[in-house]
């Protein structure tokens, strides 16, 4: 069957049929779309609880009713892991919470966190009929899809997959960011003996140390990372693979092919005048102080400075993250300093709309030239450039052009250098077998395979910082790739 | 959850710890350090591997006291646990025979440089160490060094044990006496500057093992950057040895003052 078959033979099912009948779609156009719930932006930025409170029940099945159970599902074809959007939406319709929750674990491996942290408005929901025929607000798939995600984590019921009879093969994972978690649950799920090793000394890559709680709460990712090991996936932190053991080890100790998710975690400066003052940091460090070690805790060891005006440079999701935290953090001025103008902001348009609701100032093209310090080195101001948009670049963005000779200085006592990162190059360093890009990614084929027969790889370390459903995508992809293969072996 | 086997403490300040880490014990070479944690609220700090056993399946630590973290660290006992310990890290030191390698440790510094001299001294080199502290109770691990090393000098501030005066005149009497063909050096910032300056007037190639700050250790973070030739490197993943008389050691001083 056709992947179109199936969702044709799905939609002829009866209770689609009946659920269709029950409201004439003239009706379903008319309502509007809802309003996620938030936290009070004044409270909010002086706390750390997650910002959107999640839908109730009966605004769910209110949203779910504007779908519109389309004969051609377009929104699917917006979603990098074509998630069956009318089956689960038309299931919350009814009342079947658990049952649209199964649906969506048919492809993703996280649901509770890519509805929070997709970004929606570029995916599936770009592609709804709403928003490509009707013009109108899209179907909110994403708050639907954490509904449902929620709704099941939080009934205590989280079903644990039906898993294969062991084959006892063993797999490793290396890195347990949203790569390798989806890639191991659905190799356990296959049968596989499979161990994670991260070398952080907590799990989930960025989703922990990355995206802070206000926007993913770390009982979320706890939550899944629980299920996954209940399925039997084994975890090791602080191991480095490639410096604690190494891919000869991993073979010696029977390891049969090996899943590489390490992510991008290396962070880009740009290189500038006075850019290693005290004050100046990657987004990186100033996001893992906070959400790895909890540095705003008075009673946590790791120190973070807390500045009271705060510079963050980059217009992606991480640097409103960190400057989202920085408001939390007690800046009075927290701003972002980004070359291009809003419109091409790469950023969710949810998070910009919630920094600017927290009071974030935006500096649109804008860019720093060099920062100054005072005699103890801690930095005091920045010179800003003022820019223009000028042609479209390869990427289709326009380019941010310098004004000649318009430039200004502001005041700053802190600088988050949010400007992009690179794939860690530790695994490429130390592996033998693998191609590696000029940019440093790994190179693999369309089943995610590297140049190395046993050696899979996917999300960040292959595209260079992508998202988080792409990642995972990735991780199912490979485990899908690399039992067919390990079958054909074994024939 | 890594058990320390053994504690001993070689002064009032310095105390030396043999902690249970079988895969890093295996894996490491001189220059390497790890990362590790004490309790859950405890920050990542770093520490060099000063020796190991691959056959007890225990890497050596030599730590000292001088703030919160490692007061931590120091008062943990035998048959306790270190909460996280991860490594080994770095860039493991580039051991060749040269010829004569002089050895500069100052202070805590003389553990990192332990098994330097060891290899240095295996690879069939010549070494003279010279170490430095401020009186006789800085002057650690006398015994292990003089193990490796052809010849050791004694060098405190207060002329309470070997001769009287800086480490850097200590090497100057060296270097003016014989062909030095690289200098190794590692210790506290400010003596690795003058370390730096020193032999950069005599021409001797150096090595400056830098102990910067770090949050992760991996390459992560950007927390433990300096100024090398102009360019600014990750001493976590570059490093931690760098030609000394790249370094910008005024840079590095100013940095490691972030959080004071
Ligand atoms: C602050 C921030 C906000 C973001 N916001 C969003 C968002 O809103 N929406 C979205 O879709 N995407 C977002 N992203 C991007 C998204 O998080 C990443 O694309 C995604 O996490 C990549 O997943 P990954 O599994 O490839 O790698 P990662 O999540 O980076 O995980 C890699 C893991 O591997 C570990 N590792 C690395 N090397 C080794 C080794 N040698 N041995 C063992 N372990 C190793 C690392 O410690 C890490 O835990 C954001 C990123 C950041 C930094
Ligand atoms: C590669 C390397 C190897 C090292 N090897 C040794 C060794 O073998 N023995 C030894 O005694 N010391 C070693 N050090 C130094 C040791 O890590 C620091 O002395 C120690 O972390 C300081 O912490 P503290 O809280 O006790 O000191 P304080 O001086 O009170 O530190 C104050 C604050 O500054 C920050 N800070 C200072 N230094 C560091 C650091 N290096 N990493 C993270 N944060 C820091 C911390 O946030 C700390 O809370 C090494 C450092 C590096 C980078
Ligand atoms: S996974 Fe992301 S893109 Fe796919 S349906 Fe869910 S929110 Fe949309
Ligand atoms: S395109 Fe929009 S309306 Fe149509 S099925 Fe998908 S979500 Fe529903
Ligand atoms: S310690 Fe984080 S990059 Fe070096």
């Amino acid at each position: 069957m056709t992947t179109q078959e199936y969702l044709k033979a799905e939609r002829a099912q009866e209770w689609r049929l009946d659920i269709r009948k029950k409201i004439k779609n003239k009706d379903r156009m008319a309502f509007t779309r809802v309003e996620m719930p938030e936290v009070d932006p004044v409270v909010r930025s002086r706390n750390y609880e997650e910002v959107n409170l999640g839908l109730t029940a009966d605004l769910a099945v209110a949203e779910a009713q504007r779908c519109l159970d389309c004969v051609d599902p377009t929104c699917i074809t917006g979603c990098p892991v074509e998630i069956n959007i009318p089956k689960f939406v038309k299931n919350i319709e009814r009342g079947e919470f658990l049952e649209a929750a199964r649906v969506l674990k048919e492809t993703s491996a996280l649901p509770a966190v890519c509805g929070r942290v997709c970004p929606q408005e570029r995916q599936c929901e770009s592609q709804c009929f709403y928003t490509v025929k009707l013009n109108k607000q899209a179907v909110a798939i994403g708050y639907l899809e954490r509904f449902a995600a929620d709704y099941e984590q939080q009934s205590g019921e989280m079903s644990v997959p039906d898993i294969a009879p062991s084959n006892g093969i063993k797999i490793a994972v290396v890195g347990s960011g949203p790569a390798g978690l989806a890639f191991a649950g659905d190799m356990v799920k296959f049968g596989y003996d499979v161990t994670v090793f991260e070398a952080l000394h907590e799990l989930g890559g960025v989703l922990r140390y990355g995206i802070p709680e206000f926007r993913l709460p770390n009982d979320v990712v706890d939550i899944e990372i629980d299920v996954l090991k209940k399925m039997g996936v084994k975890f090791i932190t602080n191991i480095i693979v490639g410096k604690t053991i190494s891919q000869e080890d991993l073979k010696e100790q029977g390891f049969k092919a090996i899943f590489i998710g390490s992510g991008a975690g290396l962070p880009n400066f740009m290189n500038i005048p006075g850019e290693n003052l005290n004050g100046v940091m990657s987004c990186n460090e100033y996001l893992t102080r906070v959400n790895l070690m909890q540095a705003s805790d008075p009673d946590s060891d790791t120190p973070v400075l807390m500045g009271k005006k705060v510079a963050v440079i980059g217009g992606g999701n991480t640097a409103m993250d960190a400057v989202r935290t920085a408001r939390r953090l007690g800046a009075e001025k927290a701003m972002i300093v980004y070359r291009r103008s809003e419109e091409e902001m790469p950023a969710r348009v949810e998070e910009v709309k919630h920094a600017k609701e927290e009071g974030i100032e935006f500096l649109n093209l804008h860019n720093p030239l060099q920062y100054e310090g005072n005699e103890r080195g801690q930095v005091t101001r920045m010179e800003l450039q003022r820019m223009e948009l000028g042609e479209p670049d390869a990427s289709g963005r326009r380019r941010p052009v310098a004004i000649e000779g318009d430039t200004r200085w502001i005041e700053v006592d802190e600088v988050i250098v949010s400007v992009g990162v690179s794939p860690n190059p530790l695994i490429p360093a130390s592996f033998s077998g693998l191609e590696i890009t000029k940019w440093g990614t790994i190179v693999v084929d369309d089943t995610m395979k590297s140049h190395e027969n046993t050696i899979y790889a996917g999300g960040d370390i292959v595209r260079g910082g992508a998202t988080v459903i792409l990642a995972m995508g990735d991780g199912r992809k490979a485990a899908k790739s690399m039992h067919e293969k390990l079958l054909r072996a074994a024939d | 959850m890594n058990k320390i086997v053994s504690k001993e403490n070689l002064s009032d300040r310095v105390v030396k710890f043999e902690i249970e880490a079988p895969l890093i014990a295996k894996s490491r070479r001189a220059g390497h350090f790890i990362m590790l944690r004490v309790g859950d609220k405890g920050e990542r700090v770093p520490y060099t591997i000063a020796d190991s056993d691959s056959a007890k399946g225990t890497i050596t630590l030599v730590i000292q006291r001088v703030g919160k973290s490692s007061e931590k660290v120091c008062q943990l006992e035998a048959g306790d646990y270190v909460t996280d310990l991860v490594g080994p890290l770095g860039n493991a030191t580039h051991v060749d025979k040269i010829g004569t390698v002089l050895c500069a440790g100052g202070g805590v510094g003389i553990a990192p440089m332990l098994p330097i001299i060891e290899a240095m001294k295996k690879a069939g080199n010549r070494v003279i160490t010279v170490i430095g502290g401020r009186s006789r109770d800085y002057i650690i691990l006398e015994d292990e060094v003089s193990k490796y090393s052809d010849e050791v000098i004694i060098m405190t501030d207060d002329g309470s044990y070997g001769q009287q005066g800086l480490i850097t005149l200590g090497i100057e009497d060296v270097i003016k006496r014989e062909k030095v063909d690289l200098c190794v050096t590692i210790g506290p910032a400010i003596m690795m500057k003058f370390v730096a300056q020193l032999t950069k007037k005599y021409d001797v190639k150096t090595m400056a093992s830098l102990n910067t700050i770090m949050v992760d250790g991996t390459g992560m973070c950007g927390a433990c950057r300096v100024s090398v030739g102009g360019k600014t490197k990750f001493v976590c993943v570059d490093g931690p040895e760098f030609d000394a008389h790249q370094v910008d050691f005024d840079e590095m001083l100013m940095r490691l003052k972030a959080y004071n």
